[in-house]
C-alpha cells in the first residue's frame, strides 16, 4: 500500500511539449510511471518523445482515462490548466509550476473546494512543488527517483531539496518511504499537511511520518492539532527558517514571517505541545525516525476516537 | 514588491479613496520654487503641512521622518533636513534607509483616528479586513494588548466588499451614521484596488475623520504579489531600485534568489527549503548566516561563479559554505562547476563544500584532488561545523 498513487496510476502531462514537461515526462516514464501522453493546445494529434499529444485534457480523458494530470504549464496559464483538468474529471492534479499569482490560486482553491463539497473528488498537489512519489510504484514529479526506497515512512513537505535530504537519510538507514508528497511552497495550495497526515494514518504500510515545514502561515500547527486528536502513528517534524528575519521572503512565496506570525520558533513550540517529535537539526531527521520506530511503543493514543 | 507612500496615495486617489493633496520633491529648491509660485497645494490658504520622508519602511514618525510645518516657509528647511538622512526604524534594520524623496501634503484637522487594512488571508483563502479604533498605533501592539479592539472580517474577492460589510465595519469603528455610505464606498473601492492590482497587503494607519466630517487616508502602505507583476505593468513601473539591496538586484539579474542577512558565513544552496535549513544549521553550529541563496536546480559553472561573486560582494562575509543536494543534476558536474568558478573568482575566504546525493562520492573526490584550498563534507551539520571552525581559525 501507499497513498494516492501506485504502480497502476495512469498519468498525463499538461505542457508535455515544453522543455520541462518533456524532460520530466520522459524521466517519469523511465522510472516506471505509466505516462500515457500529454496535452499541449494546438499540437493535438502529434507524437512527442513517443508520447501521444492531445489538444485538451478532455480529449486526453476521452482517449486514455488518466487518473492524474501532472502540470508543467507556465505561471500565467497554470491556474487555467488546473481548472481544465478539474473540469475534465481528473481526480488528482499535480502542479509543479512555480510563480503562480496567489489570487489566481485563491480562485482555483475556491472552485476545487466547491466541486468537492458537491460530491466530486478532486485533489490538487502543489503548486510550486516537486510532486508525489511512491517508491517502486510511480514517480509523478521532478524528484530524483533513485534516492527513494520503498519502505515504512511517509514524508510530507513544503520544500523540494530539503525533502530529498530527509529521504536520503531514510533510505540510507534502510527505513525507506511509503509515499512522499511535496505540497509546495506557495501560501495557497491544494492538499495541506493535515490532509496528507490523514491519508498516511489510514495507510497500513506507513508506520511513521516525517513532516517538513517552513516559516509562514499556520498549516503545520493545524496539522499537529489534528495529529494529536486523530493519529496513532508517530510524527517527526522539522521547521526550516529559524534564522529567517521577519518580513523577508525566503525564496518560497509562502515562506515569510508576517505580522509577528509564523516564526519557526513558535511553530516548533506548537508542534511539540501537540506531541510531534521536533528535530532542530535537519541532519538527524532519519536517525530520529529510526529511534521513534525502534522504541516499539511508538503508537500514540489519540485524544479523540 | 513594496511602493512608497506617495505612490500608494496616487493609486488610492485613482480608485476613489480620499487622500490629502500633496506633492513629492527631491530637493529643497524644488519645494521653494513650488511655494513661491503658489503651485498646487500651496495655492490655497492652507497653513499646516506634513513633510514626510519617503522610504519603504514603517515607523517613520518615531524615527523623526515626519515633520509638521506650521507655515509654508518652514517646509524647505524640513525637506533639507530629511533628504539625505538615513532613517533607522524598527523595520529598516540597524543600517537604516537613505531618504531620497520627500512628500509634502496639506495638513488635516483630525477629529478621530482609525486603523484599516486588507490582507490576503492564506488559511481562509479570502481577503481579510482588519479595522480598529486604535488608529496611529502599531497593530501588533493593539492585537497583543486589546484584541477586542480589532475587527477581522473575511471578504470574498469574487463578490467584492458589499455594503453590509462596510456598514458593519463602520459601526464597529463608531463612525457617525451619516458616514456609513461614504465609508462603505471607500472600503469597496479599496477592495477593488486590492483585487485588480494583485495586492498582498494594503494598510491605512491612520484613517482619519476630519473636523469637517471627511474620511481621509493619512498614510498608505501597499505591497504587491511578486508573482503577479508580469500582468501589473503600472505597478511594476513604480518599483524603486534604490530601496532594494544592490547585491539582491544583481542576484535577481542572474535568476539567483538571494537575501542579504547580517551574519558572516555565506551559504550557497540549491532549493529554498534546504537553503533556509542550511542557514539554521550554520546558527546551530555557532555561526551567523550572511545570506539566503538559492541557486536553483542548475548549479552550472556560470551560476556558481555568479553566486560566488555576489557572496564575496558582501564585505562581512568571512567564509563560504556550499551545500548542494544533487538530484537530477549529478554531483560530479556540480563539483566541476565549483572548481572552475573558485579558480576564476580567486576566493580569499575559507570554503567548505558539502555534496550529497547523485554521484556525491565522485564529486567529493574531484574537489579533494582539485588542489583548491577547500574542505569537503558529507553531512550537513558536519559541513556547518567545519566552516564555523575555519572562520574562527582564520581570525
Amino acid at each position: 500500500m501507499s497513498i494516492l498513487v501506485d504502480r497502476s496510476t495512469r498519468v498525463i502531462v499538461q505542457g508535455i511539449t515544453g522543455k520541462e514537461g518533456s524532460y520530466h515526462a520522459t524521466a517519469c516514464r523511465e522510472y516506471g510511471t505509466r505516462v500515457l501522453g500529454g496535452v499541449t493546445p494546438g499540437k493535438g494529434g502529434t507524437v512527442h518523445e513517443g508520447f501521444p499529444v492531445w489538444d485538451s485534457v478532455k480529449d486526453a480523458v476521452d482517449a486514455v482515462h488518466p487518473d492524474v494530470s501532472l502540470i508543467f504549464v507556465p505561471p500565467a496559464f497554470a491556474a487555467d490548466a488546473i481548472l481544465e483538468a478539474a473540469e475534465a474529471g481528473i481526480e488528482l492534479i499535480v502542479c509543479i509550476t512555480e510563480g503562480i499569482p496567489v489570487q489566481d490560486m485563491m480562485r482555483v482553491r475556491r472552485i476545487l473546494d466547491i466541486r468537492n463539497e458537491e460530491g466530486e473528488t478532486v485533489r490538487l498537489i502543489g503548486p510550486n512543488c516537486p510532486g508525489i512519489i511512491t517508491p517502486d510504484g510511480a514517480k509523478i514529479g521532478i524528484m530524483p527517483g533513485y534516492i527513494h526506497k520503498r519502505g515504512r515512512v511517509g514524508v510530507v513537505s513544503r520544500s523540494g531539496t530539503l525533502t530529498y535530504e530527509a529521504v536520503w537519510q531514510l533510505s540510507g538507514l534502510g527505513l525507506g518511504e511509503s509515499t512522499c508528497v511535496g505540497i509546495g511552497g506557495d501560501p495557497v495550495r491544494g492538499l495541506n499537511f493535515l490532509d496528507v497526515l490523514a491519508l498516511f494514518e489510514k495507510d497500513p504500510e506507513t508506520e511513521a511520518i516525517v513532516m517538513i515545514g517552513e516559516i509562514g502561515g499556520d498549516d503545520e500547527e493545524r496539522a499537529a492539532a489534528f495529529a494529536k486528536a486523530h493519529m496513532t502513528k508517530p510524527v517527526i517534524g522539522f521547521i526550516a527558517g529559524l534564522t529567517a528575519p521577519p518580513g523577508r521572503r525566503m525564496g518560497h512565496a509562502g515562506a515569510i514571517v508576517s505580522g509577528g506570525k509564523g516564526s519557526a520558533r513558535d511553530k516548533m513550540k506548537a508542534l511539540e505541545s501537540y506531541g510531534i517529535i521536533v528535530v532542530d537539526n535537519p541532519s538527524v531527521i532519519g536517525k530520529t525516525v529510526a529511534e521513534a520506530l525502534s522504541k516499539g511503543d511508538y503508537r500514540r493514543v489519540p485524544t479523540c476516537h | 514588491m513594496n511602493i512608497h507612500e506617495y505612490q500608494a496615495k496616487e493609486l488610492f486617489r485613482s480608485y476613489g479613496v480620499a487622500v490629502p493633496s500633496g506633492v513629492v520633491v527631491d530637493s529643497a529648491d524644488e519645494a521653494r520654487r513650488l511655494i513661491s509660485e503658489k503651485q498646487g497645494i500651496f495655492s490655497g490658504n492652507s497653513s499646516v503641512y506634513a513633510v514626510k520622508a519617503q522610504i519603504h519602511a514603517g515607523g517613520r514618525g518615531k524615527a523623526g521622518g515626519v515633520k509638521i510645518a506650521k507655515s509654508p516657509s518652514d517646509i524647505p528647511g524640513f525637506v533639507e533636513t530629511l533628504l539625505g538622512k538615513t532613517l533607522v526604524t524598527h523595520q529598516t534594520g540597524p543600517e537604516g534607509r537613505l531618504v531620497r524623496k520627500v512628500w509634502i501634503e496639506e495638513g488635516a484637522q483630525i477629529s478621530r483616528e482609525y486603523y484599516l487594512s486588507l490582507v490576503l488571508d492564506r488559511s481562509s483563502r479570502r481577503i481579510s479586513i482588519l479595522a480598529s479604533t486604535e488608529g496611529g498605533m502599531e497593530i501588533e501592539e493593539v492585537s497583543a494588548a486589546h484584541p477586542e479592539k480589532i475587527l477581522t472580517l473575511p471578504v470574498d474577492p469574487e463578490m467584492g466588499c458589499k455594503g453590509f460589510v462596510g456598514r458593519r465595519v463602520a459601526a464597529f469603528l463608531g463612525l457617525p451614521v451619516t458616514l456609513y455610505g461614504a465609508f462603505s464606498t471607500m472600503l469597496s473601492n479599496l477592495t477593488r484596488f486590492f483585487v485588480e492590482t494583485d495586492c498582498m497587503m494594503v494598510e491605512i494607519n491612520p484613517l482619519i475623520l476630519t473636523a469637517d466630517g471627511r474620511l481621509l487616508a493619512l498614510d498608505a502602505k501597499v505591497s504587491f504579489d511578486d508573482n503577479a507583476l508580469y500582468r501589473q505593468e503600472k505597478v511594476l513601473a513604480l518599483r524603486d531600485l534604490f530601496e532594494e539591496n544592490e547585491l539582491e538586484i544583481e542576484a535577481s539579474k542572474h535568476r539567483l534568489n538571494y537575501v542579504k542577512l547580517d551574519g558572516s558565513i555565506a551559504c550557497m544552496v540549491n532549493g529554498a527549503g534546504l537553503a533556509m535549513a542550511t542557514m539554521d544549521v550554520i546558527a546551530l553550529a555557532g555561526g551567523t548566516p550572511a545570506n539566503f541563496l538559492d541557486v536553483g536546480g542548475g548549479a552550472s559553472k556560470e551560476t556558481v561563479e555568479q553566486a560566488f561573486r555576489i557572496l564575496l560582494g558582501d564585505p562581512a562575509v568571512k567564509g563560504i559554505f556550499v551545500n548542494i543536494f544533487g538530484g537530477i543534476v549529478r554531483c560530479e558536474r556540480i563539483a566541476g562547476g565549483i572548481i572552475a568558478a573558485a579558480k576564476d573568482v580567486k576566493l580569499h575566504v575559507p570554503l567548505v563544500v558539502r555534496l550529497q546525493g547523485t554521484n556525491a562520492k565522485e564529486g567529493r573526490e574531484m574537489l579533494r584532488e582539485s588542489g583548491l584550498d577547500l574542505q569537503v563534507a558529507e553531512e550537513l551539520f558536519e559541513g556547518a561545523q567545519k566552516i564555523v571552525q575555519a572562520v574562527k581559525g582564520a581570525k
